[in-house]
């Protein structure tokens, strides 16, 4: 084959200005790809990735510039084409499928009409002839009853349908180049793999190339014939999708690699790490138990099943149609089950499956609709004033954002000081000896006290988090999908840290989370929920090797890369 | 989008009834004698009192004062003037020039802010971007009066291209020069709100989706950043009709402009409280009616209200 | 079976020494802690504008307290025999139509221009946020009252509706004095001012009150009054700052307009909106227009600055630019 391939960078440099200085965030980057391949440049945030997209196709924002190398698609180099030049490249030579649906439309102008947009300007077609093209294009990406579509806003359409639209919108030029920037991380698991699916299969009947950017090694190796891994602006390794996955050889890999879940789930090794945290976990929580039952202050029995939830139902009342009329949303369903001491349990779920509505009725912060949730042999919804205040010592959450989980004016110090504080715990002196001893528990300088929370990354903030909730010593730490907003390697670690001290402290973990991949490493039962209900409940083992329902087996089916260390 | 316009309508009413309490409270509602304290020192005779008593009821408690005087505004009885002339025939009078007065600085400060603004916030930072902000700056912090005599006695006394004073004639020529002065402080505004939501859209994500689509720059700008900009701009328009209002009194006062703004300032000068009364009331009403329709009017120009 | 490799996709590694590994997520521990504020504060310095507008304002604070340090003048002194006279050594403006100093005057007339602008904000700001704070937080009918009564205040244009006021008030108590004209003018512009402030403290606490931190203080125990003021009030307060400070201003030149239109504060008080109204009556003649010009341009640099200033202030604070 002597083909010539249609895209070639070469050693690009990229920079943003800041105040008249130059912050480098591409390094001497180098990718090839070929006439109709898909080619993945996998990185974590900062990696440089989305930078050398937006560079290929010159949109760069505002303040960067590309300072070097060259950008050779289909023989010509455009790196410093001029702003008309990469104009008429773009939608019909290179095009772009963005990464968030909702923001990426403009929610004033009918679907169809954005699409027209893209032939009328490439000059394909216009008037009648474009909408005609506009409903093909719609029923190519996967679209039902295109004509009533096309004349809809963006606001009326899912989340998933925006992002069909968005891949009309892409290829309606028919380029010879797509550029795909995480195109479906802000989707649900299984419309991902839907619309991935779809994806490939349209690119592959037009023969156009894919350059897919994404986080997610797993998918890339999935989708992609041959990967590039990106670090710091750095191309750090690249060749053949599996190769890489298998004998990864640059220490950066190496590390994504084995954190990242949907592949570190597979392995005997993370298995077995969690059968060890477990017994042990149940082993110090027995201790723990034992002591509750006695200890007077304490809301607990000492019972081996310390969160226990039957038949917990919410149901949000929403306006309707009609002022007088409301609509009744069963954000809940009739859930069921049981947390025992010292082990974790996982709730699993997409968007609107309930799960998080779950975690904050077990928590109380959300009254109960009906049903009943129980501690250590309470019924929670009993408990007032002085044993209130005892339940809420023995159990804590972190949730997802680290952006919005510490108040911003509060420094590490009080923040992680404030539970103590409230609970009138210890003298000053003592409260801050517990800070100290918390922040070193979750690996993070005793430094870090005086700072506030806009000096931390997400990482670490999460870890601030929880050493807040563990301030009071708890027995159940509710989790709401408290690694999902962090970087691969960062998450990896924070999951190893979450399993070290389950095992030290015999913790009991409700960890609320969609992503499927990462409750095997952490994990010991898990509940498939879906529109409130409760689909599957089972262990992990069971979960992943004999799924019974067919939800729970489309969820496995969508973690990307799944089949690919045992298949091949 | 049918039931947004049922409940916006319905909250209108609340707002009326309750501005023209409040109104009518500021006023009347304090011990002694209201009447006699609305003349202030002025000599007047027993029997103005009494006049002035009977027509604002004052011998029924003061809600039902109250509601006598709003089925009075409703039915367009506002009493009579200390000239003698029904109220609501000065205001009938005087209400033609007022609006076409307003509606023209509302012409210009829609137009040249928008344009202006829409200017200066696609080049932000550069030699334009930074006159206007310090124009509309100037404008803003001096007094309207201080404008309207400036301008008077350059363009009207000076270079005589405008009359100093309006006078009997309110021609369109003739109102150019206090439309102006009336506009000005809201043309800086305008400007302001354009310039940082046009700066604000440029960086959206859908614009740069518009860009990859291989729209050429000049179609980005008016397809998906004006149109985009251009919402908020329409909203403050609506609000900005009460400050008109407020505005028409000073600008009527000081080029001598037969309109219901003047009406109310010869009032405060003689310090005649119950005519401001009225034509403070009718003023509300104005705004509150043209605050609804443009509401109306964003709700239909935003497909997600449109079509929720 | 493997593919062949294309020319451009080999397998590459890149040496170690150009791109060394970093621990994953470490802290720095060299530079001195920052919060939030100090970040804004920090970008604020560098500002221009801000720069420029404090620089004025302290100049004007200086000024308001010991005005005697720029003029000899007596700014009460006025003799007729002096009307409009021009500038001669040690009245840098000349005299006005009473036979008064202007440039004493203009000085010594920041006092009460700027006392209504002050206190006028600070009731403001107190009543506002308060209201605000409490229909945000609550929400329900509460927030609907609330909403409803400032709808109501809304449809009132501030100048239309101080001068309903002022002018029943002028008619009840005609003599007054510097504390009681400017006692009139700042609650009445207070009492129509507020629902501004009130409506965006309200937005705003609707915001933080979602925030997981706040979750999380529930969570640990804490009460929700504890929680509003301990969390939620505290991350609220910077769109009402910037506004506020915007606000101030624009009450200094509603004084202004008010006083124009006789309804100010009383002849008695040396005001900037006083000199200005009187002198307009020597505009027409077109003479002696320094007399207007003096006070105009104290006034509007006053008001400037305090715009800047709010400008400055919204830009140091936007959130944008406070994520890592």
């Amino acid at each position: 084959m002597s083909q010539q391939p249609l895209l070639e960078v070469r050693d690009l440099d990229v920079a943003f200005y800041a105040d008249k200085r130059a912050i480098p965030a591409v390094r001497g980057a180098n990718l090839t790809v070929y006439p109709g391949q898909t080619v993945a440049i996998v990185g974590e945030s900062g990696s440089g990735k989305s930078t050398t997209a937006h560079a290929i196709i010159g949109l760069l924002p505002g303040t960067g510039r590309i300072t070097g190398g060259e950008i050779i698609f289909d023989g010509l180099d455009i790196a410093q084409s001029s702003k008309k030049g990469f104009e008429s490249l773009r939608g019909d030579q290179i095009g772009l499928v963005p990464q968030d649906p909702m923001s990426n439309l403009n929610p004033l102008w009918r679907v169809g009409t954005q699409i027209k947009e893209a032939l009328v300007a490439n000059d394909i077609a216009k008037g009648k002839d474009a909408d005609r093209r506009v409903h093909g294009l719609l029923a190519e990406a996967g679209l039902n009853d295109v004509e009533r579509r096309a004349r809809q806003y963006p606001h009326e359409f899912s989340g998933g349908m925006r992002q069909r639209a968005l891949i009309a919108m892409g290829l309606a030029a028919r380029p010879k180049l797509l550029i795909a920037d995480e195109p479906t991380s802000a989707l649900d698991v299984t419309v991902q793999k839907q619309i991935l699916d779809h994806l490939d299969g349209l690119t592959d009947e037009l023969g156009t190339a894919v350059l897919l950017i994404t986080h997610d090694l797993g998918l890339a190796a999935e989708r992609a014939d041959h990967i590039v891994v990106m670090y710091k602006g750095h191309v750090v390794e690249s060749g053949p999708a599996l190769e890489i996955l298998k004998n990864p050889e640059h220490p950066y890999t190496r590390r994504l690699v084995s954190s990242a879940p949907s592949i570190a789930s597979q392995r005997l090794s993370s298995m077995r790490a969690r059968e060890e945290v477990r017994e042990q976990a149940v082993q110090t929580a027995g201790e723990i138990a034992a002591e509750v039952a006695t200890a007077k202050e304490a809301v607990g029995k000492g019972e081996d099943d310390i969160i226990v939830v039957e038949n917990l139902t919410k149901v949000f009342m929403l306006p309707g149609d009609r002022p007088w009329r409301k609509t009744e949303l069963r954000a809940v369903d009739d859930v069921s089950f049981r947390l025992r001491r010292g082990t974790t349990t996982a709730i699993v779920g997409e968007s609107g499956s309930g799960k998080s509505t779950v975690a904050r009725m077990v928590l109380g912060l959300l009254d109960v609709t009906e049903g009943t949730v129980r501690f250590d042999g309470y019924d929670t919804s009993q408990l007032k004033g002085k044993k209130l205040m005892a339940l809420r010592r023995q159990m804590q959450p972190v949730f997802q954002n680290p952006y919005a989980s510490l108040d911003p004016m509060y420094s590490i110090f009080k923040s992680i000081e404030e539970p103590l504080a409230t609970h009138g715990i210890g003298s000053s002196k003592d409260r801050e000896a517990k800070v100290r001893d918390l922040l070193d528990k979750v690996s993070l300088p005793a430094s870090v006290m005086r700072r506030y929370p806009n000096e931390l990354s997400g990482g670490q903030r999460q870890r601030v988090a929880i050493a807040r909730a563990l301030a009071l010593e708890p027995e159940v730490v509710v989790l709401d999908e408290a690694v999902s907003a962090l970087d691969v390697l960062v998450q990896a670690q924070i999951l190893e840290l979450l399993n070290d001290l389950q095992a030290e402290m015999g913790l009991s973990y409700l960890f609320i989370t969609h992503d499927l991949a990462v409750v095997r490493q952490i994990a010991d039962d898990v509940l498939v929920m879906q529109d409130g209900k409760l689909v599957e409940a089972a262990s992990v083992a069971e979960v992943f090797d004999n799924p019974r329902e067919q939800y729970t087996r489309k969820l496995l089916d969508a973690i990307p890369g799944r089949d690919l260390l045992t298949t091949a | 989008m049918w039931w947004y316009a049922a409940r916006r309508i319905l909250q209108t009413i609340p707002v009326l009834l309750g501005s023209t309490l409040l109104i009518y409270a500021l006023v009347f509602l304090r011990p002694g004698d209201p009447i006699r304290a609305l003349f202030g020192e002025k000599p007047v005779s027993e029997a103005t009192l009494q006049q002035v008593r009977e027509q604002y009821n004052f011998d029924e408690p003061f809600l039902v004062q109250w509601l006598l005087f709003l089925k009075g505004a409703v039915t367009g009885d506002f009493g009579q003037s200390f000239t003698g002339r029904p109220v609501i025939d000065l205001v009938a009078d005087a209400f033609p020039v007022t609006i076409k007065l307003a509606l023209m600085a509302l012409v210009f400060e829609a137009v040249f802010g928008i344009i202006a603004g829409t200017i200066a916030g696609l080049r932000k930072g550069k030699l334009f971007d930074s006159t206007m902000l310090i124009v509309s700056l100037l404008v803003i912090a001096v007094p309207i009066f201080v404008f309207g005599f400036v301008l008077q006695l350059i363009f009207g006394v000076q270079l005589g291209w405008f009359p100093p004073t309006v006078g009997g004639d309110p021609s369109f020529y003739n109102l150019l020069l206090p439309a102006i002065v009336l506009g000005l402080v809201s043309f800086a505004y305008v400007l302001r709100l354009t310039r940082s939501s046009v700066a604000g859209n440029l960086g959206a994500d859908h614009v740069r989706t518009a860009r990859a689509k291989g729209l050429p720059e000049g179609t980005v700008v008016r397809r998906h950043v004006l149109r985009n900009s251009l919402i908020p701009v329409v909203t403050y328009l609506g609000v900005d009709i009460g400050a008109l209002m407020a505005g028409a009194i000073v600008t009527e006062g000081i080029f001598n402009i037969p309109g219901v703004g003047n009406l109310a300032y010869q009032a405060v000068i003689r310090g005649e409280t119950p005519t401001i009364v009225s034509v403070v009331t009718i003023m509300v009403f104005v705004y509150v009616l043209a605050a609804l329709l443009v509401d109306l009017l964003y709700a239909f120009l935003d497909p997600r209200i449109r079509y929720a | 079976m493997p593919k062949p490799t294309l020319p451009g996709q080999e397998r590459y590694v890149a040496p170690l020494e150009e791109t060394p590994l970093a621990a994953v997520d470490s802290v720095q521990v060299d530079e001195a802690p920052s919060s939030q504020w100090k970040e804004a504060w920090k970008q604020l310095r560098r500002n221009p504008m801000f720069l420029v507008s404090a620089a004025l304002l302290a100049i004007l604070a200086v000024i308001i307290a010991v005005p005697g340090l720029f003029t000899n003048s007596d700014p009460q002194l006025c003799e007729l025999s002096r009307s409009l006279d021009p500038a001669s050594p040690g009245h840098p403006f000349g005299f006005n139509f009473q036979g008064c100093d202007v440039w004493s005057r203009t000085l010594y007339g920041a006092r009460a221009s700027v006392a209504v602008g002050v206190l006028t904000t600070l009731l403001v700001v107190l009543i506002g946020s308060l209201a605000g704070a409490f229909a945000g937080f609550k929400g329900g009918w509460v927030d609907g009252i609330l909403s409803r009564i400032s709808d109501i205040f809304f449809a009132i244009p501030l100048i239309l509706a101080a001068i309903v006021c002022l002018s029943a008030i002028n008619n009840w108590f005609p003599e007054r004095a510097f504390w009681g004209g400017i006692s009139a003018v700042v609650l009445t512009l207070a009492v129509f001012g507020w629902p501004q402030i009130a409506r965006i403290m309200r937005g705003s606490v609707m915001e933080v009150k979602n925030l997981e931190f706040v979750d999380a203080a529930k969570a640990i125990g804490a009460k929700d009054s504890r929680n509003l003021w301990r969390h939620i009030v505290p991350n609220s307060v910077s769109p009402v700052i910037v506004t506020a400070t915007v606000s101030l201003g624009i009450f200094i030149v509603a004084e202004a307009t008010l006083s124009f239109l006789g309804l100010g504060l009383p002849a008695s008080v040396v005001s900037w909106g006083n000199d200005i109204s009187e002198a307009q009556r020597l505009v027409r003649s077109g003479t002696r227009l320094g007399v207007m010009f003096v006070p105009a341009t104290a006034l509007a640099l006053t008001v400037l600055s305090f715009i800047l200033l709010g400008d400055a202030v919204r830009d140091a604070l936007d959130p944008k630019a406070k994520k890592r």
